[in-house]
């Protein structure tokens, strides 16, 4: 049965909802978690608007994120909400919580180190810290390619358990 | 058309709108190069590549449908990224001539992106900074994208250049081929200097010195030499105005033949 929430939703039920949105792509992440969350706005007469930016220009999931985010505030009585797009200030993967990280890597996913603020332009070869094995945390890994399954992942190797991994890019 | 217009007096000739006309050359360089890209998916040298290949290629058409769609609103007249995209012919279409070239060997295609991306690492860089706000924050995102674009173009350079005497000779030929389609990246006209005098776009001859000390120190790095400019009326431009080779027009019926077929579908 659904409950039907009379009057307008707080700003802070609106969040607590979107708790409940996992990313498609990253399922143990919920689209709070991932940042991508920019703003709620509920204005005089109810109507909610969030405000999401997308991780990369490319993203195939940002639709699906963005219909996903309707039909939860749907079920949960809010019909009267949209999605608005903002591309200020670009998202990073700084904005993904040390807790979110954490479940990260328990998903086998090794989380992304601190994003490059370096000033260079062109930046040949990586001077970053090695990844860390998600599986058994060893350092002695390389990456494969910056390119992986999906646009936020690259695909790395594990020389001490010999197991392939994805790593979120920092960015 | 369905209702017949009663205006007595013709609407004067719109002058063209100068941002429009620029997000549409940056949005076309995107798609169409997006495109040329896609066409590697299933035919890459090795896995991680076609999956990187691809992978850019997302990003750029991702880049292309936020321009085109920041251009059909500026225009104003109901035009989305679709319809832009979609339905519109060759003479239309903004992009410089360097990225409608058939994809070419593998080093063909690694040379162009190379050069593409660090103009657009330059050229974003710059825009970052527009007085225009959705420019500037479109840009800004983009960025990101284009540096690790470059760093994954740029290895190849090493990797191909400093290779094989095969891949060697042929990353050589690709460039020597190319070079005379760079020219047009830094010709600017009436419609970038009237964005410029607004601070919306750079000025373009500054950013000529920077591409070519980025472009410079990677080939000489990768063992290949760089390519004298060549004097004007040999240097190879004519896409901002419409002016393509007859590479995009094959390119197009392929790219739009679903969305022409069926219109307004949607799946």
């Amino acid at each position: 049965m659904v409950v039907r929430t009379l009057g307008a939703a707080t700003r802070d039920e609106v969040l607590a909802i979107l708790d409940t949105v996992m990313d498609p792509e990253v399922p143990v992440l919920s689209v709070r978690e991932l940042g991508i969350i920019r703003d709620v706005l509920v204005d005089d007469r109810g109507g909610i608007t969030v405000v999401v930016t997308p991780t990369y220009s490319g993203c195939p999931a940002i639709q699906m994120i963005e219909r996903d985010i309707l039909d939860a505030l749907d079920r949960a009585g809010h019909a009267n909400a949209r999605v608005r797009t903002t591309y200020a200030p670009a998202w990073t993967t700084d904005w993904i919580a040390p807790e979110a990280k954490a479940k990260l890597k328990a998903y086998g996913i090794a989380p992304p180190g601190q994003s490059s603020a370096s000033g260079e332009l062109v930046q040949l070869l990586r001077a970053r810290p090695s990844v860390q094995c998600p599986y058994c945390d060893s350092y002695e890994t390389e990456i494969r390619s910056e390119f992986g399954s999906t646009a936020c992942k690259s695909v790395c190797w594990c020389r001490s358990c010999l197991q392939p991994f994805e790593e979120f890019k920092a960015i | 058309m369905t209702s017949p217009s009663f205006s007595v007096v013709p609407a004067p000739a719109a002058k063209p709108n100068a941002l429009v006309e620029y997000l549409l050359r940056l949005g076309d360089d995107r798609l169409v190069l997006g495109h040329r890209l896609s066409e590697w998916c299933g035919h890459g040298p090795i896995i991680e590549e076609d999956i990187a290949l691809s992978n850019v290629a997302l990003d750029l058409l991702g880049q292309a449908t936020i321009l085109l769609h920041l251009a059909g609103e500026v225009e104003g007249q109901g035009r989305d990224e679709d319809a832009l995209a979609y339905f519109r012919d060759a003479v239309d279409f903004r992009n410089c001539l360097l990225v409608e070239l058939p994809k070419g060997d593998f080093a063909y295609t690694m040379v162009r992106q190379f050069l593409f991306d660090v103009h657009a690492v330059v050229l974003l860089d710059a825009l970052s900074r527009s007085t225009n706000a959705d420019v500037a924050a479109i840009a800004a995102k983009s960025l990101k994208e284009a540096k690790y674009h470059v760093r994954h173009s740029g290895e190849w350079m090493l990797k191909l250049g400093d290779g094989t005497p095969e891949s060697h000779r042929r990353t050589q030929t690709a460039l020597d081929e190319l070079w005379r389609f760079t020219a047009e990246l830094f010709v600017g006209d009436a419609i970038d200097r009237e964005l410029a005098t607004s601070g919306i776009v750079p000025d373009l001859d500054a950013l000529k010195p920077a591409w070519e000390t980025l472009v410079r120190d990677v080939l000489d790095r990768a063992t290949l030499t760089t390519p004298n400019d060549l004097p004007r009326p040999a240097s190879m431009r004519g896409g901002r105005t419409g002016a393509h080779t007859e590479f995009l027009g094959h390119m197009l019926a392929e790219m739009q033949i679903v969305a022409r077929s069926h219109p307004g579908a949607s799946w």
